[in-house]
Formats: C-alpha cells, sequence, structure tokens
C-alpha cells in the first residue's frame, strides 16, 4: 500500500484511517442518505444520491403511504419494515413525527408504500457503494 | 399528492435509475449510460406491462 506507514507499535497507520472509513462512510451514509460519498469527497454523487433517495421517501410519505413498524408480526410486514428501516434517519424521523401511519384510502397510497420502502434499499446499496469507495474498490 | 400511474411510474424510474447509475457503474460516462438505459428499460417496462394486461382484458 503506497500510503501505509508503520507506527512505533507496528500498527500501520494507514490500515487504521482505512479501517475508520470503512466503518464511518457506510454508518453515516444510512443515517443521512448519500453523506457516506459526501464525506469521501465524492460530492456530486453524493447530493445525486440524497437528492434521489430523500426525494422518493418525500413522495412516498406525501401519497399517503404507510411506514411499517418494527413490530409487525405479518412476514410481509417485517419485510417491508428491513425496507423502510434502510433510509436511516429518514425512518426515524418519520417514526418521531408519526407519519405514515393513516390508513391506506386510494389506489396511490400503495405506490407510496412502495416508494418509501424503495427508498430505504436504493439507501442501502448506496451504503454498500460507499463502502465500497472507502476500501478503494472503487474510484 | 396524487399522482396518476404513470407518472408515479416515471418518477420511481428517475430516482431508481440515478442510484442505480451512480452505485453500479465507476466512471462518469458509464454511470450516465448505464443510468439512461435503465430508465429506459423501466419506463419500456411500463409500457410492454400496460399492453400486455390491455390483451390479457380482452
Amino acid at each position: 500500500m503506497a500510503n501505509t506507514s508503520t507506527t512505533k507499535n507496528g500498527v500501520a497507520a494507514g490500515t487504521a484511517a482505512w479501517s475508520a472509513m470503512s466503518a464511518l462512510a457506510p454508518a453515516l451514509g444510512w443515517l443521512i442518505p448519500g453523506a457516506g460519498h459526501l464525506v469521501q469527497k465524492r460530492y456530486v454523487r453524493g447530493l445525486l444520491l440524497m437528492v434521489s433517495i430523500v426525494a422518493m421517501f418525500v413522495i412516498g410519505l406525501l401519497l399517503q403511504g404507510h411506514v411499517y413498524q418494527p413490530n409487525g408480526g405479518d412476514i410481509l410486514d417485517i419485510l417491508g419494515f428491513v425496507g423502510d428501516v434502510g433510509a436511516g434517519g429518514l425512518y426515524i424521523l418519520a417514526q418521531v413525527m408519526n407519519w405514515g401511519q393513516g390508513a391506506i384510502s386510494h389506489a396511490t397510497a400503495d405506490y407510496g408504500t412502495k416508494y418509501l420502502i424503495v427508498a430505504g434499499l436504493l439507501n442501502f446499496i448506496s451504503m454498500a457503494d460507499a463502502y465500497h469507495i472507502a476500501i478503494g474498490k472503487k474510484p | 399528492m396524487t399522482l396518476s400511474h404513470f407518472s408515479a411510474a416515471v418518477l420511481f424510474a428517475v430516482f431508481a435509475s440515478v442510484v442505480f447509475g451512480i452505485t453500479q457503474r465507476s466512471t462518469s460516462r458509464e454511470q450516465v449510460r448505464y443510468g439512461l438505459y435503465c430508465f429506459a428499460m423501466f419506463v419500456g417496462g411500463v409500457f410492454v406491462a400496460g399492453w400486455v394486461m390491455w390483451l390479457l382484458r380482452r
């Protein structure tokens, strides 16, 4: 590794920095969509990811989509929760503000539910991409 | 807020294509090309599914 230097106790300093970013970027990316890229100076990619995922989540809420709870019970509710929770901070905010808890009253509200789930799933992909950038697998 | 089925599908295609393009390819040029490819596939799929449903309904 070109940027690795050995410290007094034999720990590679470059490896330590690499490990910290490889944990920080996905975690930050989960909490704030796109932030995992922004923190690694991929500003355009980070902003595009942020706008896409946040817009998708917000449109899902505006369409009166359903936000799944952690204790759904039904297997489909659990899968819905897994998708929703991928949106990280947005999901936490929706839970705190009690958004997305109304009954689905029209056909496009079901689209809203799908928008919310897919926003979370896309954020999982975004987190994986931030991790790949952090470990140097992707430029 | 209400959206038609088509506009909901197109918006979905836009956002998903942006994320797929950025995350699945490395260079900027490849990202744009793959994003456009995904968008075309999503919207093309909507039209194909629409015609299939029309045929089934006949």
